[in-house]
């Protein structure tokens, strides 16, 4: 890759916080260290694999909103998050994590353990509780 | 307490812990000069071993093998730990701090607050060099970002201590000793040729250059085998492995081709420069290669013959590799 030709396709997946640097050929066939915002393919695949755990997410907010799941399950399905890495965050037994999600479980939690979802999942524990409003993924999404 | 570290940033966040740290140490060596000595390129494709039910395709080594190996080549001496609690973790950290060394440290992605949000993934090998403490804030040096960052001491304790697949459990380390003569030509050497043994003489079909025949072969039949979807899915994992944060492009072969021509300085022989050439070359095959799989997922084609060239392209790549690490090895024997 000459050093002209690093892609500057800035699809605002580095939120404007960093560049990431590269390696390209100069003028004189050297090899120097370029940055760049961004690549057309890499972004197509990266915001592929987000749409893909929208999709998740969406599932999850549609059973929520029937009644089928706690909240906890959107959340988790936001955040990535299985059964057992929750509960290797959480230290609760994932036999215990499993009957939160059913909605009327869920309703009867300690605050102490509506707490420790909350720190794992990055919401307060009002949101945990109240459940999403929307899926969508990322606050500000359009 | 602040020390004196100069942020340097990379491509790829082991090689550049690994430079910081030494560089502080007076053992000035470039990325590239890292990553070859340390044997750093790589291809493996595994198709019974599943992340997020995808089959795990890697450019580099397992992680922590680039840094291992490069002090162990250049005779540098590491301490490392793990711990059992967290909050041990954190007095032996500033320990460290207070007596003025810079410290790396293993950390997950996912809490990662200064973090691109779109890059937070349950990612739990990323290095980072903390090298002071202020008022409350660590001072980090992240070398995949441009300028130096921080972190509370709750938020950097907590990715300490993320969980999942390789967990790093507060893992710590830094360099103790430096070999007061560092012999670069013999390093240089080594590196190549070990990274000779890696690419093609592991004797399982799923490493090396064998490991890219081996999919190239499977890649033309994935949109059959698992319908449109997964196989776009497997796809776009594939080209976010070649290409994200971390790989300088390519899946590493430009950083790659950027060492052998300092190799080809430190020893003095302009075959290496030919060969990097060459590798510059293989990396633009990869590029083209993701640049048809990025208008696949996208869907701007139609049919099946393009999952045909992006395994032709890969058979392609193989044959170069082949050729490319033969010659290597000629040339450094």
């Amino acid at each position: 890759m000459k050093k002209d030709k690093v892609p500057q396709d800035d699809d605002n997946l580095m939120e404007g916080r960093s560049r990431e640097l590269c390696y390209a050929v100069d003028e004189n066939g050297r090899y120097v260290s370029v940055l760049s915002s961004g690549w057309e393919p890499k972004n197509t695949a990266l915001l592929q694999a987000w749409e893909q755990i929208g999709e998740e997410a969406k599932k999850a907010f549609d059973s929520f909103k029937a009644g089928r799941v706690s909240p906890l399950g959107f959340y988790m399905a936001r955040g990535m998050f299985d059964v057992s890495l929750l509960s290797a965050y959480t230290k609760i037994p994932k036999r215990r994590i499993r009957s939160h999600l059913v909605p009327k479980n869920f309703r009867r939690l300690d605050a102490e353990t509506l707490r420790k979802y909350a720190e794992v999942l990055d919401i307060s524990v009002d949101e945990l509780v109240k459940g999403p409003e929307t899926a969508k993924i990322f606050p500000g999404e359009k | 307490m602040t020390i004196e570290l100069k942020h340097s940033q990379t491509a790829h966040c082991e090689n550049g812990a690994a430079i910081n740290l030494l560089r502080y140490h007076g053992l000035d060596i470039s990325e590239p000069m890292a990553f070859g000595i340390g044997s750093g390129l790589f291809f493996t494709y595994l198709p019974f071993i599943k992340m997020i039910n995808i089959p795990v395709t890697s450019f580099r080594p397992l992680p922590g093998m680039i840094f291992k190996r490069l002090a162990n080549t250049l005779g540098v001496e590491i301490f490392r730990k793990k711990f059992r609690d967290p909050q041990e973790s954190m007095k032996a950290l500033d320990h460290a701090l207070d007596q003025g060394i810079p410290v790396g440290l293993q950390v997950g992605a996912f809490h990662l607050t200064y973090f691109p949000r779109p890059y937070r993934f349950h990612f739990n090998v990323h290095n980072i060099v903390v090298y002071g403490r202020e008022n409350g804030h660590y001072r980090i040096s992240d070398s995949v970002m441009e300028e130096p960052v921080s972190l509370t001491c709750e938020e950097l304790m907590r990715v300490r201590w993320s969980r999942g697949a390789f967990e790093p459990r507060g893992r710590m380390y830094f360099p103790v000793k430096i070999p007061d003569r560092i012999d670069l030509p013999s390093a240089v050497i080594k590196g190549i040729r070990r990274n000779c043994r890696e690419m093609l003489t592991i004797p399982f079909p799923f490493f090396g250059v064998k490991g890219i025949r081996y999919v190239s072969r499977k890649i033309r039949k994935w949109p059959k085998k698992l319908g449109e979807k997964k196989a776009d899915l497997y796809l776009g994992n594939f080209i976010r492995m070649q290409e994200e944060i971390g790989t300088g492009g390519a899946g590493f072969r430009f950083v790659y081709a950027a060492f052998l021509q300092e190799a080809s300085d430190v020893l003095d022989k302009p075959r290496l420069m030919e060969l990097s050439h060459e590798m510059t070359e293989d990396g633009d095959r990869w590029r083209a290669m993701a640049t048809i799989a990025g208008r696949i997922i996208k869907k701007r084609n139609s049919g099946h013959e393009t999952y045909e060239a992006v395994s032709a392209i890969l058979w392609e790549i193989a044959d170069r590799e082949q050729h490319i690490f033969s010659e290597l090895k000629k040339a450094v024997s």
